[in-house]
């Protein structure tokens, strides 16, 4: 129980004291006054003088901004000119370095992978998976290391660290390695990341004579202490040919190296077995040892020690294995090579302690470590998150542990768990950078609780430089029902479109946002454009509004009245004459416009032929009283000559084409 | 799948171009062009794929793209052309478009052309107001440019000013441009419509439009079958791929269910024309076979590991006998592969060349396969 709330507590830490935050925010939330882990890191602003001036600054989402006040330091208000400069400062400050992109980019793919494997395996199948998952995070490292490399940058040594605090991760926690193969994984862990002296190993390899060499004795100490016995033994062969006398020694020698028991991969033998085997083998070393075998050359002396587990003489050779975790996994290996994962870490303690001596204190990397022997998973992932200047570490490693039911059962006091925390927190940094924000949409997609609130904030922030872009935007709000942010893009959008005098465009962004009123405002333009010019622009668009035109009652009237112009152009003046009454008596078409439309219906009332029938004619009448009826005094005596004339000469040609028209339906009826 | 070589590049690729080959060339490309977008620094680019010295013989080097040189580009890279061997043509956010010139004696880029502001907003001369150019076709000398503006432009390639201008040739976006003949181009735009232009004819109308009819979904890209000159291919907004016949009608002869989002290029084989290639901001890449007769069964497992689907496509014109209008009953299927097994973001540009296919996607990678047909 005990341990159980100690681990709470350290996951909450964890996630309250990431690397550039700066304390003090949310803490209070469950009333505990924590201590902070580690003092917040100072970050100078290059260019700010706080000597000079009081700073003051706002919280973005990713981002920091700061910038100078006309108030001195001493509160004098010595004021004087102020630079006006406002500094952005970054929290994920990796995001930017252009090497890591492929990292990131990369380590998506297997991040979306991972959520999309459902947990349809289960037992050993499943763990295959999730260790060949965590293979492939490492391989995007070591990749984006080589890269680095080539590029001679400065970072390779953080990656490198990462990469061993993952793989240690991937043995202890992923793969959960048993007594026996615990120990093989540790080895191959060692072989792979002490590289410091394969440079020796390759000097003395490729010299011309091996064994003549000066430092040939260091070569065999390193394949030994890394327990290569097969390439220790090759080395010591050639040496031994060159010394017929003391052939017999090396043969012994070579013999229990060649003996020492292993512990299977396989279930070829039970750990007591392989223990009694061990037994037996370290006795016969002891042996050796004590007849004084091995008396008359002190190299192969020391290595008969170090095959006995001996601390003192492996302690020797600590510049060959040049850290504390290389001596460790060599001692479990000489003398506890079944050792079981939960006795791992007083082991670790104190190889550490012996190791380092009192010399030097333990660095954030033996830290970590050390919490991953402790099976500490939280303090691993708290220390991380002090020590690195990324979220991408601890966001990928805490959502690979997660999907290995490993961290479930702890919630923090604030927000969701430390899960979903992280990769927030690493996809807010995504999205505060200007083209890798497509990769944060995925990680707030699989962070159940709040990844949706983010995403809306966050991507109402990007900016819409091109309409391609706008639609990518747009896309990805629409696959998550975002209407919100679906109609505020396209509005957007509209409005610049609308700036650009680009009506067209401006009214198809209208009507995919399904925006009746923003549609209304822009088929208002075209109608007093319309008025303005005489002619409609845009009328590929207009012609083909087909089902969208029902959008606003203005776009209807817009389509209809165009559709009209049509007809009318094509002489068919009957229809046009009909559709032009529909559109006022219906109330398609607003008032403001009607005088603009009877205006129209003069040339058809001029017509030859007569177009309105007697009862359209008074329909068209009765617009018309009613359009000067509606009209106020006040507005009457405004009405200018222009006005006034119109009416008189519709009144006229109404009251014509009733005359003509009485004589035509008259006469038809008659006949 | 071996065949297929992948680089990440960090930076988001818009658009991927084989170099042309020249035209008696029996070997596959060997160099292709990228451009980027959505970075503060945008860069051209071309690789090389060939067997630069002797790196690997049968070594894992092989295939994997080479930088040559890059050079950096003003605004997102909206498209781009090979003009000839040598120079490319590249159309801007910014609404400028640039030609570059690839001197391959010292592998150098540099740009050689400039029509700066060929699209704009408003007012060409003031110092803001540029509007994204959106496509681009060549057909050398002449160059032909269509944007956010509506506008096309038709340019030659050493002359400074524009030959012809149509302003307000569209009242929406113009998405993609291609030749149809020599003094013909097909344009679509931002509402499902399909425009042929006669460059010959003065005014400023188009001679045909088509048009999907409904919901008018938005055209993204365009290509002309490069024999039989009258079927066209779009793609489209909710991904559906349209088949055209210009000699007859005014609407798609097959409507085909693609893409689950933006189809971003569609691309006949230029010697294979019964192959068709379509990506899509969904992350998938598609490869549409009409080649095949429905005799041999359509396998689902062919080419291990793919996923192939076979879809029936409703034909509503009868009187033609390209298998692509066709809808013979023994041809009335088509095998359809999706080329990208474990998609996640979009992939917005392909180009196919003999056997050789690359494509670039928002994962800031290239992909290169150099046996398409193996």
């Amino acid at each position: 129980r005990r341990a159980g709330a100690r681990a709470a507590q350290a996951a909450a830490r964890a996630a309250a004291a990431g690397p550039p935050r700066a304390g003090g925010r949310e803490r209070s939330a469950a009333g505990a006054m924590e201590e902070l882990d580690a003092e917040p890191p100072l970050m100078v602003v290059p260019g700010a003088d706080p000597v000079a001036r009081q700073l003051c600054f706002a919280w973005g989402p990713a981002e920091v901004l700061v910038c100078e006040t006309l108030f001195g330091r001493r509160g004098t208000g010595e004021g004087g000119p102020s630079a006006s400069r406002v500094f952005v400062v970054r929290k994920d400050q990796d995001i930017y370095i252009q090497t890591l992109r492929k990292l990131f980019n990369e380590s998506h793919g297997i991040f979306i992978g991972l959520q999309r494997s459902e947990e349809e395996l289960v037992g050993k199948s499943r763990k295959a998976q999730l260790v060949q998952v965590s293979k492939n995070y490492r391989s995007v490292i070591r990749a984006c290391m080589e890269d680095m490399h080539q590029a001679a940058c400065k970072f390779v040594s953080i990656l490198s660290a990462m990469e061993l605090i993952w793989n240690l991760c991937e043995i202890l926690f992923v793969e959960a390695a048993a007594a026996g193969p615990l120990l093989l994984r540790l080895l191959d862990w060692v072989r792979l990341h002490v590289c410091d002296v394969d440079n020796m190993v390759r000097e003395v390899l490729s010299s011309e004579n091996p064994s003549k060499h000066k430092l040939f004795w260091n070569v065999v100490d390193v394949f030994v202490l890394q327990g290569r016995m097969d390439e220790a033994r090759h080395l010591l062969s050639k040496e031994a040919s060159a010394n017929p006398t003391s052939v017999n020694m090396y043969k012994i020698l070579d013999d229990l190296m060649k003996k020492m028991p292993v512990p299977s991969l396989g279930n070829t033998q039970t750990l007591t077995e392989m223990e009694l085997k061990w037994q037996h083998w370290h006795e016969e070393c002891q042996r050796y040892l004590q007849d004084g075998t091995f008396a008359s050359n002190s190299h192969m002396e020391s290595i008969c020690k170090i095959l006995l587990g001996d601390e003192d003489a492996i302690l020797e050779k600590k510049e060959l294995m040049t850290t504390w975790y290389h001596f460790l996994v060599t001692r479990l290996l000489y003398s506890h090579p079944t050792v079981k994962p939960m006795e791992l870490r007083f082991y670790a303690q104190s190889s550490m302690d012996l190791f380092l001596g009192g010399e030097s204190s333990p660095e954030p990397l033996d830290t970590i470590l050390m919490a991953a022997f402790e099976f500490e998973m939280h303090q691993v992932i708290k220390e991380c998150s002090i020590a690195l200047s990324n979220w991408w570490f601890v966001a990928h490693l805490t959502d690979l542990l997660d999907h290995c039911k490993l961290l479930q059962s702890h919630n923090l006091y604030f927000g969701s768990n430390m899960r979903e925390f992280l990769l927030l927190e690493y996809a807010s940094g995504l999205f505060s950078h200007h083209s890798l924000w497509q990769l944060g949409v995925d990680y707030f997609d699989h962070c159940p609780e709040y990844g949706r609130v983010y995403l809306e904030l966050h991507i109402e922030r990007i900016p819409l430089n091109t309409e391609q872009k706008a639609l990518k935007v747009l896309r990805i709000c629409e696959q998550r029902q975002m209407h919100e942010q679906v109609r505020s893009i396209c509005k957007i959008m509209a409005m610049k479109a609308l700036r650009n005098n680009r009506l067209g465009s401006a009214l198809s962004w209208s009507i995919r946002a399904k925006d009746a009123a923003f549609a209304t405002l822009i088929s208002d333009r075209f109608l007093k454009d319309y008025c303005e010019r005489g002619c409609f622009s845009d009328l590929d668009l207009i012609d083909n509004l087909g089902p969208s035109m029902l959008l606003s009652d203005r776009l209807t009237f817009l389509g209809k009245y165009r559709e009209f112009h049509r007809l009318y152009g094509e002489k068919r003046f009957s229809e046009a004459a009909k559709l032009l009454l529909m559109l006022m008596t219906a109330h398609i078409a607003p008032c403001s416009f009607w005088m603009t439309l009877l205006t129209d219906a003069l040339p058809l009332l001029e017509q030859k032929e007569v177009v309105f029938s007697a009862e359209q004619t008074y329909e068209l009448m009765r617009c018309l009283e009613d359009l000067t009826a509606g009209k106020s005094d006040k507005q009457k005596f405004q009405v200018d000559d222009v006005e006034t004339m119109k009416v008189e000469m519709l009144r006229l040609a109404l009251a014509r084409n009733l005359a003509r028209v009485i004589v035509k339906e008259g006469t038809l009826e008659g006949s | 799948m071996e065949e297929v070589c992948a680089k990440f590049v960090s930076q988001k690729i818009s658009k991927t171009r084989w170099r042309p080959l020249p035209a008696a060339a029996l070997q596959p490309p060997e160099l292709f062009a990228t451009g980027s977008w959505d970075n503060e620094d945008n860069r051209i680019s071309i690789w090389s794929v060939g067997d630069l010295g002797n790196v690997g013989l049968n070594g894992e080097y092989q295939g994997e793209p080479q930088l040559l040189c890059d050079i950096r580009h003003d605004g997102d890279v909206m498209d781009m052309q090979f003009l000839d061997q040598e120079r490319i043509v590249v159309a801007s956010s910014t609404g400028t478009v640039t030609v570059f010139r690839h001197h391959q004696n010292n592998q150098t880029l540099s740009a050689n052309h400039q029509w700066e502001k060929a699209h704009y907003h408003v007012d060409q001369n003031t110092s803001c107001g540029g509007a994204a150019c959106t496509g681009v076709i060549c057909n050398n000398p002449e160059i032909v440019t269509v944007g956010e503006d509506g506008r096309i432009n038709l340019f030659r390639a050493d002359q400074k000013n524009a030959v012809r201008t149509i302003d307000n040739a569209d009242s929406s976006t113009l998405h993609a441009v291609t030749f149809l003949r020599t003094t013909e181009i097909l344009t679509v735009n931002s509402i499902g419509q399909l425009k042929i232009w006669d460059l010959r004819q003065q005014k400023n109308e188009p001679s045909h439009i088509f048009s999907l009819t409904g919901d008018r979904v938005p055209l993204h890209c365009v290509d002309r079958h490069p024999s039989q000159q009258h079927i066209v291919a779009t793609g489209g907004q909710d991904g559906m791929l349209s088949v055209w016949d210009i000699r007859h009608g005014t609407m798609p002869v097959s409507l085909l269910n693609a893409h689950e989002a933006e189809m971003w290029e569609v691309h006949f084989h230029p010697s294979n024309p019964d192959h068709l290639f379509t990506c899509s901001e969904d992350g998938s890449l598609w490869h549409w076979d009409t080649s095949t007769d429905v005799s041999e069964k359509p396998s689902f497992l062919h080419q291990g590991g793919r996923s192939a689907t076979c879809f029936s496509h409703n034909i509503i014109n009868q009187s033609v006998v390209s298998a692509w209008l066709s809808n013979d009953p023994t041809k009335d299927r088509m095998e359809i592969t999706n080329l990208i097994p474990n998609q996640t973001l979009s992939v917005n540009s392909l180009d196919i060349l003999g056997p050789c296919l690359v494509y670039g996607t928002d994962a800031e990678a290239i992909y290169v396969n150099r046996q398409l047909f193996a």
